[in-house]
């Protein structure tokens, strides 16, 4: 493990991410973002009271977005707790939709290894195609970084052919510069995507911490070649925030990560949100949620 | 020490509970043959219209499950306020070119008709629902529920009167509105939202935009998220505009006419039954 030591400029960020912002996209282009935006998603439900039911409504909303729109692609992924794999997977049967699954004592990570381990195997085993890790933030904010990077390696071993997204939980990690070092411990301990938060502490994901990891991601390409990628989780909820990152994310990494299979967006009001701009960009007429399911 | 530069009023629009220039930065030229000025109004956009209604939707569940007695006292504190303003708003209705009389009977009657329309505000429920004679073994009841978010465009005639004679009928019941002023007597704007900001009204429940409503009215009809829109005029071409538009989401639409606001006519709890929706529920009645 060799960390950067890069020191981050957070007022620069700051006005990187302020300039980036205030771009102005034009019509078509709003279009083509809103579509990829979409087909982005990792269409998320985490709460206590998930039931099946409510997992299986929400796979048939993966797949059927709007019913005058069927050009639409489907989101990425559907986002559930372990528990739920089985139900979700058995609901998407047939479709390009992956299931992603949240492990390791989501989301505080307090548990032991062992039982993260188990956790990890059982949702894989139950047909996760991707899992979502979160780092212990209590190890790592007392520096014992080794301890971090030696469980999501562990972690990775079991995960078998499911890709591993590392939540950082950078609302939780104080600093930027914690935040870039917790990228480099993620990706360098093999992680598939790095993902800024579990969506249940505030802040969760902002542009600026969104910015300094896929600096992150950038920098471990330009030394390795390997492309890693990136998801924001939690407090995107509108369009106009997600071609922001999109935005970003096309200035920071470039083209090629323009892709689902490098960005998503783990969210759940943010799908509607986005239909609601297309049948505004396609009909010139304000939506309003009263006409598109409740999630 | 030099001479003393007045203060001079940025006569803003109201939305979401703050004073706002419109973010098109437009403003139109407005002048006053009485004091040989012009005054700069913001010129709303579209986006100003969108930004008011997602202020009203989400003032709209708190403002709605307020108890009746409550909103009243709201109201009630707001004919206070205005007592109080009383000569700020002669002034400014003087300034539109309306005589001194006029202008004090105006804002008298406005008051008056704040202090009715919360009176009625835990009465009208009573007055307007009704058990219903059913003919098989169920308790059949009707009681009215507020519509949802109201586009408000009131009459080309009046600064105040009109105004609040289309407010404040639709928000005792309930509802949470958006309000054009009229294009030629804009003045008014702001001390009424300074009134209605200090009187406890939530940010939202009443939001008022000055501007044009050639520019605005298809927004006003076609936005899915307004549930109604009460249009005081005579138009004939506005009307059936309003009415095509309407339609997509079956916004419920109220024409109204001058006697509708004008104050020895608008006094009456009808008024509020134009953003009423009657709800009725069939309960079994067991033996």
């Amino acid at each position: 493990m060799i960390l950067s030591n890069t020191k981050i400029d957070a007022i620069g960020i700051k006005e990187r991410v302020a300039r980036l912002q205030s771009r102005s996209i034009k019509a078509t282009s709003k279009q083509q973002a809103l579509n990829l935006a979409l087909s982005m998603i990792d269409l998320t439900t985490l709460e206590g009271r998930d039931s099946p039911n409510k997992v299986r409504q929400l796979c048939y909303k993966a797949t059927h977005l709007h019913e005058n729109f069927p050009d639409l692609p489907n989101v990425a992924a559907i986002c559930v707790y372990a528990p739920l794999v089985k139900t979700a997977r058995h609901a998407l049967q047939g479709s390009n939709v992956k299931v992603a699954s949240v492990a390791t004592a989501f989301p505080s990570g307090m548990s032991d290894i062992d039982s993260k381990l188990d956790e990890v195997k059982r949702a894989a085993e139950d047909g996760a195609n991707e899992i979502d890790m979160v780092i212990s933030r209590g190890r790592f904010l007392s520096g014992d970084y080794n301890y971090v990077a030696d469980e999501i390696q562990k972690i990775k071993e079991v995960c078998g052919s499911a890709h591993l997204k590392v939540i950082l939980e950078t609302g939780e990690l104080v600093t930027l510069d914690n935040v870039r070092i917790a990228s480099e411990l993620a990706i360098q301990s093999g992680a598939d995507f790095i993902k800024t938060s579990t969506g249940k502490v505030q802040p969760a994901a902002t542009p600026e911490v969104t910015l300094v990891m896929m600096q992150a991601i950038r920098d471990h390409y330009i030394k390795s070649g390997k492309l890693v990628g990136l998801k924001p989780a939690g407090g995107i909820s509108k369009s106009k925030q997600a071609i922001q990152y999109l935005v970003m994310l096309r200035e920071t990494l470039g083209q090629s990560w323009l892709n689902p299979k490098l960005f998503r967006f783990g969210a759940s009001s943010l799908a509607n949100d986005i239909l609601m701009q297309i049948v505004k960009q396609n009909t010139g007429i304000y939506q309003s949620t009263d006409y598109f399911s409740l999630d | 020490m030099n001479k003393r530069l007045n203060v001079r009023k940025t006569h803003k629009m109201f939305i979401n509970g703050k004073f706002v220039r419109s973010e098109s930065e437009r403003t139109y030229n407005w002048n006053s043959k009485q004091i040989k000025t012009s005054i700069n109004i913001c010129q709303a956009s579209r986006k100003d219209f969108r930004d008011a209604i997602i202020s009203a939707k989400n003032a709209f569940p708190s403002w709605k499950s307020k108890t009746a007695y409550n909103r009243a006292q709201i109201i009630y504190r707001c004919a206070e306020i205005i007592e109080g303003r009383s000569p700020q708003l002669i002034e400014e209705l003087a300034l539109q070119g309306i005589s001194q009389s006029k202008a004090v009977t105006e804002v008298k009657q406005t008051i008056d008709t704040l202090v009715y329309f919360a009176g009625w505000a835990d009465k009208y429920n009573q007055i307007f629902s009704t058990v219903n004679p059913v003919s098989s073994p169920y308790f059949s009841f009707s009681v009215l529920e507020p519509t949802g978010i109201i586009v408000i465009i009131p009459s080309e005639k009046s600064g105040l009167l009109g105004i609040l004679g289309g407010i404040i009928p639709t928000i005792i019941g309930g509802n949470t509105c958006v309000t054009l002023m009229p294009q030629d007597y804009p003045l008014c704007a702001a001390s009424l939202a300074e009134s209605l900001h200090s009187s406890d009204v939530p940010p939202g429940v009443v939001n008022i935009i000055t501007g044009f409503q050639s520019e605005l009215l298809e927004h006003f009809a076609t936005h899915m998220e307004v549930n109604g829109l009460i249009y005081f005029g005579e138009n004939i071409d506005t009307i059936t505009a309003i009415e095509q538009n309407a339609s997509q989401n079956l916004k419920r639409v109220s024409i109204c006419h001058d006697k509708d606001w004008m104050y020895n006519d608008s006094l009456h709890p009808y008024s509020i039954l134009r953003t009423q929706e009657t709800k009725t529920t069939w309960h079994p009645i067991g033996y």
